[in-house]
């Protein structure tokens, strides 16, 4: 009895463990940040534009922010980019750009053709600020708290579903982020 | 035959690392970096490792770890940096811990239930053997 069951068994188990494999393929490429729930990390950079003007972590604290990592070479930031405005037009939450291991003049010619959606955008030029925030993949964005605690981390395009479901529900009064 | 061996030892020469030229202090150092960045993950092409990748954060990640080393970290710091940053992805020989512990254990369990179902299976073939060479003896 057993015997003839077994190969069923071992088929079930198999189908189980591949269709489990498939859903966690679907998310693979997305690395779970070490950095959430932690200080931010430290860092003092210059702002685009006015680069005599350095900006550090501790210049950020107080209110919640987005810190969105952005390149004009990342098509994928493009893309995110009308979602990122609006966010930012919306006033829900202060939205703050790092430019990311570009070129200052590509920078702001990208900001110039298709809009500044940025309070300001921090120039991390060489990309070594980028390495403290683990960021491996422009677009990303992180969400840090008035503490300077990150809370969330969007790696790829911020779209308004994660605004709606990840972002608003960290703002409210009584979540941790206040 | 010469020409033979050339094309050899220049086709291998392309096997080499995607690596722009670092100076070390010493050549264990260097074979100690090239071992650490094989053990790395390059988190932006993810079935790579640090030493092969070519992407502008392999280069900026080796161009770190070149710079620790020579600050006179050792691989201990190193790799404390970069999972601290990039989680327990980043390493190819992840730490025996909580959540890696299936990681770990799996393939030893699957190993196990394979052993002991070949142990079945020829035990109860023997069986069937010795029972028909004894029913073709009677």
């Amino acid at each position: 009895m057993i015997g003839r069951l077994l190969p069923v068994i071992i088929f079930l188990a198999l189908g189980i463990l591949l269709a489990f494999g498939l859903k966690i393929a679907d998310h693979k490429t997305e690395i779970p940040s070490p950095l959430i729930g932690k200080q931010m990390p430290a860092f003092s950079l210059p702002l685009l534009g006015q680069e005599e003007m350095m900006v550090s972590d501790q210049d950020l604290l107080g209110k919640p922010f987005l810190l969105n990592v952005w390149a004009s070479w990342c098509p994928t930031c493009r893309y995110e980019h009308p979602v990122i405005t609006d966010l930012a037009a919306s006033g829900i939450v202060r939205v703050i750009g790092l430019n990311y291991r570009d070129e200052a003049a590509d920078a702001q010619e990208w900001l110039r053709r298709f809009g500044n959606p940025y309070e300001f955008s921090l120039a991390d030029l060489s990309g070594r600020t980028g390495i403290d925030f683990g960021v491996y993949a422009a677009p990303e964005s992180f969400l840090v708290d008035a503490r300077g605690i990150v809370v969330f981390k969007q790696i790829g395009a911020m779209t308004p579903e994660v605004i709606e479901q990840e972002i608003i529900p960290r703002l409210q009064p009584g979540s941790k982020v206040q | 035959m010469k020409t033979v061996f050339a094309v050899i030892l220049v086709s291998l020469a392309s096997v080499t690392l995607a690596q722009e030229p670092l100076v070390f202090d010493n050549p264990e150092q260097e074979a100690r970096y090239i071992k650490l960045t094989t053990e790395l993950r390059c988190m932006v092409c993810q079935n790579q490792n640090l030493a092969d990748s070519d992407a502008p954060l392999a280069q900026d990640l080796r161009k770190e770890i070149h710079g620790m080393m020579l600050a006179g970290q050792n691989n201990d710091q190193i790799i404390t940096f970069l999972v601290d940053r990039y989680g327990d992805f980043v390493l190819y020989r992840p730490a025996m811990k909580g959540n890696t512990l299936a990681l770990w254990l799996i393939p030893g369990v699957l190993l196990g239930i394979g052993g002991i179902a070949v142990f079945f299976t020829v035990r109860s073939r023997n069986r069937k053997l010795i029972a028909q060479r004894q029913e073709g003896s009677n």
